[in-house]
């Protein structure tokens, strides 16, 4: 696993050799210059890169590649950073591969509702650019805003809408990637399927481990005719846990479906006086859209079930502009805890829907026993958890407790029949996490399908999938302290 | 609900190292409804699932089924009427053997396709054996989980290439309260704009068919939607629509039925008419089209509108050789690349869907 080691590689050097085919202005190497990219949204983590590159045009991105190839130069790709694992966090002896500047709209075609657009596209700019046509396109992560489709693609992000709309791997139809060597590589059809392997799934959530990706079509949707937001409360979160039961087996999938707790819809009040009753043990919020008649229909039926599944109050909003007041809590619950919490630290465990009740009791327990409270927001439609636990990192020890509170919640979903991300990724803060999620000859298939694409594990190496000496490291680690002892060692 | 609960796995397991220890090669085989499509196997020995049956778990709320490879589709079919649930991707059933395995290794996919996600969209999670003939578990039953590869969608339509599916978690959803056909005496090219015109808009068409200048439409939810919907869209009502989905799902529409070669066009909806000598069938809102022709391969592949997706000689009482379309050099040698990552001793399902691996 040494391919990487690039000692003796010269800073100068390397300029030079990007410099037969990158503008000067495209090539960053002075500490100042680097700082910004440090890190991703997951700022524990930090690293300066040797060298970063933002290239315009894909034939500079082989470039790029051909020579890191030839060099043994690791390369990390990176969107707009937005990423909450680590994801996009440098290596200290490769390259960073920005591809901030690759933000066309190269096509929309409203006939095929498809779009084909650059990775370095925000996410919300896709949306609103085919308005006009009367579409969207549907994955809508929180960061949105800021997030670029390239780095959705590479983590299959997800957002309040999946349920009923899917992840990024349901709304994409055609990639084009360069490899590690340089040779440009059309994944998908312009068709419904394409011959071959489902190198577009695989894709999809690979972290940036197996190929860069330099565009994306990305599939859109009819906007619906119509839109109803409805909020209830509860006194007794595992009687909303049965709520979102009832609802999915009524036979209706509500386009969101998100629950808080307590604290979370306290901190949210107090920040966007969204009205929320802020004596309820939990609340549901609950998104229906479709034509008129339907969302009718289904509006009257999930107040019913509400209501029969013991809310101690339903409200349905009377327009529009009401149900954007209902959400707006909801979106603004991360910096919402931000504001009573000097640091928090967002967890992403996804668990079968049955096991919600279970899992937020054994949650406040484990919060009691660490000494750290915690606020929940998630998806409760696709059982997808959002725990954040707040801390203080200017007291020493708190944000190692914060991390392995973290890990005690993610080795609880396992336990359940869940998984230890649903849309943030691993990158480099779960890797530890994946030794208990999976067997040691699962891993080791993971790394030959990483040696397939990337034989000399350049791209991205040491995120998303641990060495099985990690793993092994870990595992007898874990069983005498629950923490390894130096997590800041390069152990890939 | 009688199902057979059966799991052979450490039979199958133990076969595959025998196989490897002899140097020899598998095809693998369970139902058998599909041994029609795709390449010729020349293998040693068969490795059968048939018997490698039962739906594993199944709880309506969790909207999540899970069953070994060998359960026949029809089962699990069943098992989710009871609820008013159903496979969202329509599979076809060809006949009553036809196995949740065989449909996920080929990603069959039904009439639904276009407007609700093929086999591949609804996979959460597989347990394989991969070619040193470990048993290995990827995904799982959570509709969020990017833990690790998508090895479970990479399975998915490898025809058993890269390894044996021994079972999978599905993603299942509701069944639509209400459900209506329209039929619309129309040319092929008038059909063609006015589904594109439809699809640009939220109508809840869930299937779309033209044959001999007739439009099918299916429309599914609330009932009111749907007559709501069916005012829009025009058409008289079919009688027996359920019938006429099955006979175009599970291929036995009179169209099907025939000595010809049946090709397989997977194309961008918007594809103007392709002039080929033969009867057409066009199904998913002009994205698929049927062929049944004695043109050669040549006569066909040749068609420049052809390069708008990708052509699949379905089935023949011929040849079957170029099946399905050659891959680009660089696609292809990452086909191959995969295939030693999975299967390094070349055992399983050698030749059937490319010559090369």
């Amino acid at each position: 696993m040494s391919h990487t080691s690039v000692e003796g590689v010269n800073r100068q050097q390397l300029i030079q050799q990007l410099q037969d085919f990158l503008p000067a202005d495209a090539i960053l190497s002075q500490p100042e210059d680097l700082r910004p990219y440090e890190c991703d949204a997951l700022s524990a983590y930090r690293q300066m890169p040797l060298i970063v590159v933002l290239p315009d045009t894909t034939e500079q991105i082989q470039g790029i590649l051909r020579l890191c190839h030839k060099i043994n130069l690791p390369v990390v790709a990176r969107g707009a950073g937005t990423g909450l694992s680590g994801g996009a966090l440098p290596n200290e002896n490769g390259l960073l591969l920005s591809l901030a500047k690759l933000n066309s709209i190269i096509a929309i075609n409203s006939e095929l509702r498809t779009a084909r657009v650059q990775p370095g596209v925000r996410n919300l700019a896709i949306s609103q650019a085919v308005a006009q046509f009367g579409l969207f396109y549907a994955p809508d992560p929180s960061s949105q805003i800021a997030c670029t489709i390239g780095g959705n693609v590479a983590e299959n992000s997800g957002g309040v809408h999946c349920l009923k709309y899917g992840l990024t791997v349901h709304n994409i139809q055609q990639i084009k990637i360069i490899s590690i060597a340089g040779d440009l590589i059309t994944i998908g059809s312009t068709g419904l399927d394409c011959p071959g392997y489902d190198l577009l799934a695989l894709m999809t959530g690979s972290e940036g481990m197996l190929g860069v990706i330099v565009e994306v079509t990305v599939k859109l949707l009819p906007k619906p005719e119509c839109v109803q937001t409805l909020l209830a409360a509860f006194d007794d979160i595992s009687k909303a846990g049965t709520a979102v039961a009832d609802i999915i087996s009524a036979g209706i999938i509500p386009a969101g479906l998100e629950m808080m707790d307590k604290l979370a819809i306290q901190a949210a009040e107090d920040f966007v006086h969204a009205g929320y009753p802020v004596d309820a043990a939990a609340i549901l919020l609950c998104e229906l859209d479709g034509s008129e008649i339907e969302v009718a229909t289904h509006t009257d039926a999930v107040r019913e079930l509400l209501n029969n599944s013991g809310a101690t109050e339903v409200r349905t909003a009377k327009d529009a502009q009401q149900g954007l007041t209902f959400w707006k809590g909801r979106k603004a619950a991360f910096p919402a805890v931000g504001r009573i919490s000097p640091d928090y630290y967002c967890m992403d465990g996804t668990i079968p829907r049955k096991n919600l009740a279970r899992v937020l009791q054994t949650m406040a327990e484990m919060s009691q026993q660490n000494g750290l409270a915690i606020a929940n927001v998630f998806h409760a439609g696709d059982g997808n958890l959002h725990p954040l636990i707040l801390y203080d990192a200017n007291i020493p020890g708190e944000l190692k407790r914060a991390e392995e509170f973290g890990a005690q919640i993610l080795e609880l979903c396992i336990a359940v029949g869940g998984t230890i991300t649903g849309e943030h990724g691993v990158g480099m803060e779960k890797l530890n996490q994946m030794c208990v999620q999976f067997e040691t000859i699962e891993l080791a298939q993971f790394h030959a399908i990483k040696a397939a694409f990337d034989p000399k594990a350049l791209l991205n190496p040491g995120k998303a999938v641990p060495s099985l000496h990690r793993c092994a490291e870990f595992g007898a680690m874990h069983v005498h302290q629950g923490k390894l002892s130096h997590p800041e060692l390069e152990r890939f | 609900m009688s199902v057979i609960d059966n799991d052979i796995s450490q039979q199958l397991q133990a076969k595959i190292l025998q196989t490897i220890s002899m140097g020899n090669s598998l095809t693998i085989k369970a139902g058998g409804s599909k041994d029609f499509y795709g390449r010729k196997v020349s293998a040693d020995s068969v490795l059968s699932l048939a018997q490698h049956q039962g739906i594993i778990s199944y709880e309506p709320t969790e909207l999540v089924i899970k069953a070994r490879a060998g359960t026949p589709l029809k089962d699990i079919q069943q098992a989710l009427a009871e609820n008013r649930q159903m496979l969202a991707f329509e599979p076809p059933v060809y006949n009553e053997k036809t196995t949740l395995g065989g449909t996920l290794a080929g990603n069959f996919s039904g009439p639904r396709r276009p407007y609700t996600g093929a086999a591949r969209d609804y996979v959460l999670g597989t347990t394989i054996i991969n070619g040193k003939a470990e048993l290995l578990s990827f995904g799982g039953e959570v509709m969020k989980n990017v833990a690790g590869y998508d090895v479970s969608r990479l399975m998915t339509g490898a025809l058993g290439t890269l390894g044996v599916i021994m079972d999978a978690s599905i993603k299942v959803v509701p069944m639509p309260e209400a459900e209506i056909t329209l039929v619309q005496s129309i040319t092929i090219a008038e059909a063609l704009a006015k589904l594109h015109q439809w699809s640009g808009l939220p109508l809840p068409i869930s299937a779309s068919c033209f044959y001999q200048n007739r439009l099918y439409i299916r429309l599914s939810g609330i009932e009111k939607a749907i007559n709501n919907a069916g005012q829009l869209i025009g058409g008289e009502q079919l009688n027996n629509a359920h019938e006429f989905w099955r006979s175009i799902c599970n291929q036995t529409h009179p169209f099907f039925q025939s000595q010809h070669a049946l090709w397989r066009f997977s194309l961008a909806s918007n594809t103007p008419v392709l002039s080929l000598t033969g009867d057409m069938l066009y199904e998913w809102g002009g994205a698929l089209r049927w062929l049944k022709s004695d043109l050669s391969s040549q006569e066909i592949r040749c068609n420049d509108l052809l390069l708008n997706g990708h052509t699949t000689l379905y089935s023949s009482n011929a040849q079957r050789d170029a099946v399905f379309q050659a891959l680009p050099a660089p696609l292809l040698a990452l086909h191959r690349r995969l295939k030693q990552a999975f299967d390094p001793h070349g055992i399983f399902n050698i030749g059937r869907m490319y010559a090369e691996f």
